[in-house]
């Protein structure tokens, strides 16, 4: 009998995670959501920078991370325009150019900014880390044109910026290699503050360069992002996902215990198991 | 032919895997004009590979569905998803292939509609596959992996608001945990790689490992 | 009660005439300033152009709420520009070690780099530059008649990476020494790694089964160092199934990996005797991007029902999903990553996983070339500098001695 608990079928856990993000969807409750340093960190550096300074954030996402890197950006622009600053927007991603246009476009018409003069959107190009070294030499040989066609030599937006030596602020919202490649291929070689925001599976990732002050904040999956919401006084998609993702985490732990208390009940335990992950086959 | 297939490429990779190496501690303007050129070339060689690994994409649902291999209904939908989406970024709202994107168009349609919600779909599997991989394989066998199961509970519980809620603590010892035994084990992990790569790097420069142009000489 | 007062009394007249006296001690500072002593502008070392660094003595006058102004222009006459603003509290050489070192004298001199393009946008930066100072106490400004000038210049070697250069050569010249010593003295002994013992259980079971083999690429492209051991081991894997005769299939991400692993394959079965084995379909590029990319090869692992799965090379977030679809068709799986972030999902879910640098030793273990398994000699030398590295540093740093800490300081 217990070993039917043992060797669950996985569909039944699926059902139950997939009735806990519902439920805690429909349900309405508030989860207190206070802000972490490193996130804090990039909230601070943002607000220390005098108007016009130019911040560069990297859309390094496709849809499939959206979810988690999506609100980041928002909450992000949402300070950066407020506090006007300049902002340049670019992908290395090529599923990521909708994304970021949207955020940038939507977002600066809350805020009646115009494209080339308040923020320039450079699109994508391939390449990812030489088109770093590009923009290193030379932000306008990499970018002659931004993602609309204009010549990124007149724009005013970007006056004063020859590579990427000249910005104030990089952050990169990542979903995959970027934060590293622009760790070790920009930030290293050229010299910027820099900052990340990264889906949570690769979090863990990012922490070394946290602590050797590589990256001066690091904003880690929706919990990040809804922390980033908290500070600027935006609650949107990330403080609402909290409910839904506290709760499985919460079902996660319950699964674990109750495996171990049904293997420490079936007497599993004696019978060590040689290899690891064969269980459910 | 071994010259053009082996001697041309183990040269280029000596002398430009060198030249790049040492093109780190030069600073001076014609040195990153020299590597401002290799990047360029290395974006013109990545633009051009999407041809063939589209080719390679279409050459093989093709067969797939001339051989009526299993599954080959699926590869329909490669032609038409493909289809569909090259007639509406070349259509362009009317405008043409030469004109620069429109606005709000069909393309943009069927990418915030169509492709982002695809693809967060399966990101939210993930959830899924954790939980399950979590209930079969968390078990307290020994003492490590008791400890292990220990610090999962304390992290997953510390880095959603639930924990805050639960104890104050539990934040803090999440955080610990990630900063402190996490990074430790982590530098260790990222040293040894860091090394092996670039004892890697160097077998491939020198052209002693030389197992990606194929072959085992 | 009268001896409270009188020291009350005392104490408000020393307050006052005490702050009174540092008010006009700082406005006869301010206003009769001299120059500021030892005013210099160079060429900034160590860059490709286009810096101009200024320096100049730390004041005793030097406090929060008085500030340096940097003005700049093409001529010795002005009109003149401001360059860079700093509170006079601020902006030393010793923040700056990677021009003058670590010295703590370093911080009685003032230092700030000026980069003309960002300043000047469109200038021609070899010409000569021209500076001056002021400072700034409230809303009065004193500006110093004293013109100092530099033209900035490109260098050829960086020098606050020669630290990096000679860690650079020493272990190169390390790796290239134990791979001529292992050739003139083959049979070094090497650990065993289980999860490369298990490659010849797992192509055998997927012969025995008349079911393919499947080897997936990590997401990174061809530049990548994973990538790279990746398709060595592919070149291994391959010519042991073509002896086995039996079929493998390659999937991945990039098109140009995909075309050198096709290559590799097309290669390896020549090597074995075997290239009318060998098809080109089977060596396929399935999606560019990160999800559809896991949607087609786990579709390929339920459709085929791979035997054996060996997932080689950097994953992110989709190794949990490939694993576990894996692990649900029955396959025996091979995991190697040098991702350490995915390391839990892999162990969880394949049979035998290859941490970190193990990814890079496989080729060098699967084929057992004395060059080869040479390099692993030199990892681990290295490895025990860098133990000791960090041991003694810490041990130094924590008692204040810099020394080691500063010696592998990246700039």
């Amino acid at each position: 009998m217990l070993d039917k608990f043992v060797n669950i079928d996985r569909r039944i856990i699926f059902v139950l995670v997939a009735i806990a993000v519902i439920v805690s969807l429909l349900l309405t409750f508030r989860l207190p959501i206070p802000p972490t340093p490193p996130v804090l960190s990039i909230y601070n550096t943002i607000e220390d920078l005098p108007p016009d300074s130019h911040v560069l954030i990297a859309f390094d996402y496709d849809p499939a991370a959206m979810e988690e890197l999506q609100p980041m950006a928002v909450a992000l622009l949402h300070h950066l325009y407020s506090k006007d600053l300049k902002v340049i927007g670019l992908t290395l991603w090529p599923g990521g150019t909708g994304l970021a246009e949207q955020a940038l476009v939507t977002l600066a018409g809350e805020y009646n900014k115009k494209s080339g003069e308040d923020f320039v959107f450079l699109g994508y190009k391939p390449g990812v880390a030489s088109l770093i070294i590009n923009m290193g030499e030379n932000l306008h040989t990499a970018f002659p044109t931004d993602f609309y066609g204009n010549d990124t030599q007149t724009l005013p937006a970007l006056r004063g910026v020859h590579s990427l030596k000249d910005i104030d602020y990089v952050i990169d919202l990542a979903a995959g290699a970027s934060a590293e490649t622009w760790i070790a291929f920009g930030k290293e070689k050229y010299k910027f503050d820099m900052a990340v925001g990264c889906t949570a599976v690769i979090g863990p990732d990012l922490y070394p360069f946290l602590d050797s002050r590589q990256i001066n904040g690091l904003m880690a999956g929706l919990k990040g992002a809804a922390e980033y919401e908290v500070l600027v006084g935006f609650q949107a998609n990330a403080v609402e996902g909290m409910r839904p993702q506290s709760v499985t985490h919460a079902l996660v732990v319950v699964f674990i215990i109750f495996s171990n208390a049904v293997f420490f009940a079936s007497g599993g335990w004696r019978t060590t198991r040689k290899r690891l992950g064969g269980a459910g086959r | 032919m071994t010259f053009l297939r082996r001697t041309i490429p183990l040269a280029i990779c000596f002398v430009l895997g060198i030249t790049i190496a040492f093109q780190y501690y030069v600073p001076n303007q014609h040195s990153s004009a020299f590597l401002e050129l290799m990047t360029r070339w290395d974006k013109i060689i990545a633009g051009f590979a999407v041809f063939i690994g589209a080719y390679s994409l279409f050459h093989l649902h093709f067969s797939r569905i001339k051989f009526k291999a299993a599954g080959w209904g699926y590869s329909i939908f490669v032609f038409i998803g493909a289809g569909i989406m090259l007639f509406f970024g070349f259509y362009n709202e009317g405008e043409g292939l030469l004109a620069d994107k429109q606005e709000g168009s069909m393309f943009d349609w069927l990418y915030i509609y169509v492709q982002v919600p695809a693809g967060a779909t399966i990101f939210s599997i993930l959830a899924f596959f954790m939980a399950s991989a979590a209930y079969r394989t968390f078990r307290a066998r020994t003492v490590e992996s008791a400890l292990l199961l220990v610090a999962a509970i304390i992290v997953m519980l510390g880095r959603v608001p639930l924990g805050a809620l639960i104890s104050p603590y539990l934040p803090l010892a999440a955080d610990w945990i990630m900063s402190v035994p996490n990074l430790a084990a982590k530098r260790g992990i990222l040293l040894g790689v860091s090394l092996g790569a670039i004892a890697t790097s160097i077998k491939i420069i020198f052209g002693i490992e030389r197992q990606y142009l194929g072959g085992g000489d | 009660m009268r001896l409270i007062v009188s020291l009350l009394c005392v104490f408000i007249t020393v307050v006052f005439h005490g702050t009174g006296a540092m008010a006009q001690y700082l406005e006869q500072e301010f206003t009769e300033s001299t120059l500021p002593e030892e005013l210099r502008a160079f060429d900034v070392p160590d860059d490709a152009g286009g810096s101009i660094g200024l320096s100049w003595k730390a004041s005793p006058a030097d406090s929060p709420d008085v500030s340096y102004i940097v003005y700049v222009s093409t001529s010795e006459n002005g009109p003149w520009q401001e360059a860079a603003r700093i509170t006079s509290t601020t902006g030393y050489k010793s923040d700056a070690p990677q021009y003058f070192g670590f010295r703590k004298k370093q911080r009685n001199h003032h230092f700030v780099e000026i980069q003309l393009q960002k300043i000047l946008p469109g200038s021609n930066v070899e010409k000569p530059y021209y500076f001056k100072l002021a400072v700034v106490k409230g809303d009065s400004v004193k500006e110093f008649d004293e013109v100092v000038s530099a033209r900035a210049k490109g260098n050829w070697f960086n020098m606050s990476k020669l630290n990096n250069l000679i860690i650079m050569v020493v272990f190169s010249a390390l790796v290239l020494y134990f791979i001529s010593h292992a050739r003139r003295h083959p049979g070094m002994f090497l650990r065993k790694i289980s999860g490369l013992e298990a490659v010849d259980e797992a192509l055998g079971r997927a012969t025995e089964m008349g079911r393919p083999v499947l080897f997936v690429h990590g997401l990174t492209p061809i530049g990548s160092i994973s990538t790279l051991a990746a398709i060595n081991i592919l070149s291994r894997i391959a010519t042991r199934v073509a002896e086995y005769d039996t079929v493998l299939k390659v999937v991945n991400n990039d098109p140009i990996v995909m075309t050198v692993s096709q290559e590799v394959v097309k290669e390896s079965y020549l090597e074995a005797g075997r290239p009318d084995a060998y098809n080109q379909d089977n060596v396929v590029m399935v999606a560019s991007e990160q999800f559809p990319y896991v949607v087609a090869v786990a579709g390929i692992m339920t459709r085929e029902k791979t035997a054996a799965n060996f997932f080689i090379g950097f994953f992110y977030a989709e190794s949990l999903l490939l694993a576990e679809t894996g692990a649900t068709t029955g396959a025996i799986q091979v995991a190697a990553t040098d991702s350490y972030t995915q390391l839990p999902f892999f162990i969880t879910t394949c049979d035998y996983t290859l941490m970190g640098e193990e990814l890079y030793a496989a080729s060098a273990y699967l084929s057992r070339e004395p060059m080869l398994l040479g390099s692993l000699r030199a990892q681990d030398i290295g490895k025990a500098v860098v133990i000791g590295a960090i041991f003694f540093g810490t041990i130094l740093s924590s008692s204040g001695i810099n020394f080691i800490t500063q010696l592998f300081t990246g700039f």
